[in-house]
């Protein structure tokens, strides 16, 4: 029997384009220590560490054993975790697997992307198979475009749907102390005037390169009563992987998301998604990946989402909030933002997001990541122990 | 301010790889080179047909060891059009040029390749098209060429298979 585990604090950076003032080690010693302080914990309380990022982005072999000098697990126990996109959220679960399996009481899980000091796109590209495809791959955008223009297709959404979830998300980064982008977009004709990189897709559509880290603190039910700040309780959390090559067929898809969500509510008794959950932090890398990515989680019908977008649905201070913190679009240091999703649903759970605390009493919360060629998790999270 | 204090270091890695192909791929490469086959791998448990072919069937983690050859002719399931050059290393030509997902006949997956000879205007999901092979081959997916649409009145008879997008065995029963 699994141990009931808590998220006891959670810590990150500013997250911006570039960071010269810090490297790679002491950005994140910033997160680790905003988390130990949020949790009023010491380093030595720490048993354990999982650390992270993505592969070849920095250009450095063994990333760990200089984020390991830096953070305090120097001596300690742990494990580097890098499952591209996923990353953070694959952090968040490696930690909540320690604990509830009873190897560790308290574990670190800290996440970081420095983007500005390699090349992102060559990494990128090193992600498909020299055999066949990687002569013609380029990166993320080619991929959300044609996902836009499925979105479109499928559903009738008009093209300034996108600029429409963008002006959503603006808002919520502006409230939002560390978000990356934080645009003043006054209305819809200005949000269209974004160029193109792809149509229907406009730089405004699609995350940036942030560079920034996350970190959370992970205990066990017994030490929880020593910590100050209000613990988060970890409900349950899934991971699914889907085929590398599109060999069935080129045909979108997105049921790696939908099996993801579909056995984490069934294991959990949720019918109404949009109900019994108070808040969504989404890992959506565009504005239009947002609106499909809803449907396919099961919290809209099929071409429901773009409609409720249009009546102001998602907004932090109305029905079903989602992305508060102005999400991926706003702030992607790639190898935190799995983790700042977990993270953010956290702040939202204990009432202790600041401006973009969402209006409602909040009881569940749903944290995503996506990556890799449609690997997909998903955490729950509880504001109440059950 | 900090930033007019702050240096980096710059540097360039050299990172050289040479990836085996193994048995399987290395014979659907040596047909294409030596003799200008298409040549895929089929599961005997679910009958799906691989192309590119592969070694075990993802579905049923069934080692295939059976192959057929496939007709150059297929259908074209999903394109692209790109119109933008920004990188001669990221790039496969300078644009513009298309890439599409084409299903060859007889098979149940879609290859990714260069669209040709085609006016982007007209391309089409469903519509049939055909590999163009390089006359000096070397032994890799750029053997073909591209695929180009498939002129009226030259489908042969052994494509035998529906014009319909839709694969013939497999994706109708998942879900
Ligand atoms: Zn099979």
């Amino acid at each position: 029997m699994a141990r009931r585990t808590a998220i006891v604090g959670v810590g990150q950076t500013y997250h911006k384009a570039r960071r010269p003032d810090v490297n790679i080690g002491e950005l994140c010693a910033e997160a680790a220590k905003a988390c130990l302080e949020d949790a009023d914990l010491m380093i030595r309380d720490v048993d354990a560490f999982v650390l992270g990022n993505m592969e070849l982005f920095e250009g450095r072999y063994c990333q760990d054993m200089w984020q390991a000098d830096f953070v305090g697990a120097f001596g300690k126990p742990g494990i580097r975790v890098t499952t591209g996109g996923t990353t953070g959220a694959t952090l968040a679960c490696v930690a909540f697997e320690y604990v509830a399996s009873g190897v560790y009481d308290t574990v670190m899980a800290l996440g970081f992307e420095k983007q500005s000091e390699g090349d992102t796109r060559a990494g990128l590209k090193t992600v498909s198979d020299p055999l066949w495809i990687r002569w013609l791959t380029t990166g993320a955008i080619g991929y959300f475009s044609r996902q836009a223009r499925y979105y479109m297709r499928e559903t009738g959404a008009p093209e300034h749907m996108g600029s429409l979830v963008r002006m959503r998300l603006a808002e919520h980064a502006k409230r939002n102390p560390h978000a990356h982008l934080r645009l003043e977009i006054k209305n819809i004709e200005e949000a269209m005037k974004a160029p193109y990189l792809i149509p229907p897709l406009r730089q405004t559509d699609m995350c940036p390169t942030s560079e920034g880290a996350c970190a959370i603190v992970v205990t066990c039910e017994e030490r929880v009563p020593k910590m100050a700040r209000r613990p988060v309780w970890v409900k349950d959390w899934v991971t699914v992987h889907k085929e590398a090559m599109y060999i069935r067929g080129g045909k979108h898809s997105v049921e790696d998301l939908t099996m993801a969500a579909s056995r984490l509510f069934r294991r959990n008794g949720i019918t109404k998604p949009r109900e019994q959950i108070s808040v969504a932090e989404i890992y959506a890398p565009s504005t239009w990946a947002e609106l499909e990515w809803l449907e396919a989680y099961g919290f809209c019908e099929k071409g429901q989402a773009w409609r409720l977008e249009e009546k102001g649905h998602f907004y932090w201070n109305r029905e079903f909030p989602v992305n508060p913190s102005g999400g991926v679009v706003c702030t992607n240091p790639i190898g935190a933002t799995g983790l700042i999703r977990v993270a953010e649903c956290a702040l939202q759970l204990r009432g202790d997001a600041g401006e973009h605390q969402i209006w409602r009493e909040p009881t569940l919360g749903f944290a995503t990541a996506w990556g890799g060629s449609g690997w997909t998790v998903a955490v729950l999270l509880s504001a109440q122990k059950e | 301010m900090i930033e007019g204090l702050v240096e980096t270091v710059q540097g360039r890695l050299y990172v050289p790889y040479r990836n085996w192909l193994g048995k399987t791929a290395s014979l659907f490469f040596r047909e294409l080179r030596d003799r200008g086959r298409l040549m895929a791998t089929r599961c005997r448990k679910c009958e799906r047909v691989y192309m590119p072919p592969r070694s075990i069937c993802p579905e049923c983690f069934m080692e295939m060891d059976q192959w057929v050859e496939l007709p150059a002719t297929g259908t074209l399931l999903t394109y692209t059009v790109v119109h933008y050059s920004y990188s001669d290393y990221h790039q496969p030509r300078k644009a513009p040029y298309a890439l599409g997902i084409v299903r060859l006949d007889g098979a149940d997956t879609g290859l990714c390749h260069l669209l040709g000879e085609v006016d982007f205007g007209k391309l089409r999901v469903g519509m049939r098209v055909e590999a163009v092979l390089k006359e000096e081959r070397k032994g890799n997916i750029l053997d073909i060429a591209y695929f180009r649409p498939l002129r009226e009145g030259s489908e042969s008879t052994n494509s035998s298979d529906s014009l319909s997008p839709e694969p013939r065995a497999g994706d109708s029963r998942r879900g």
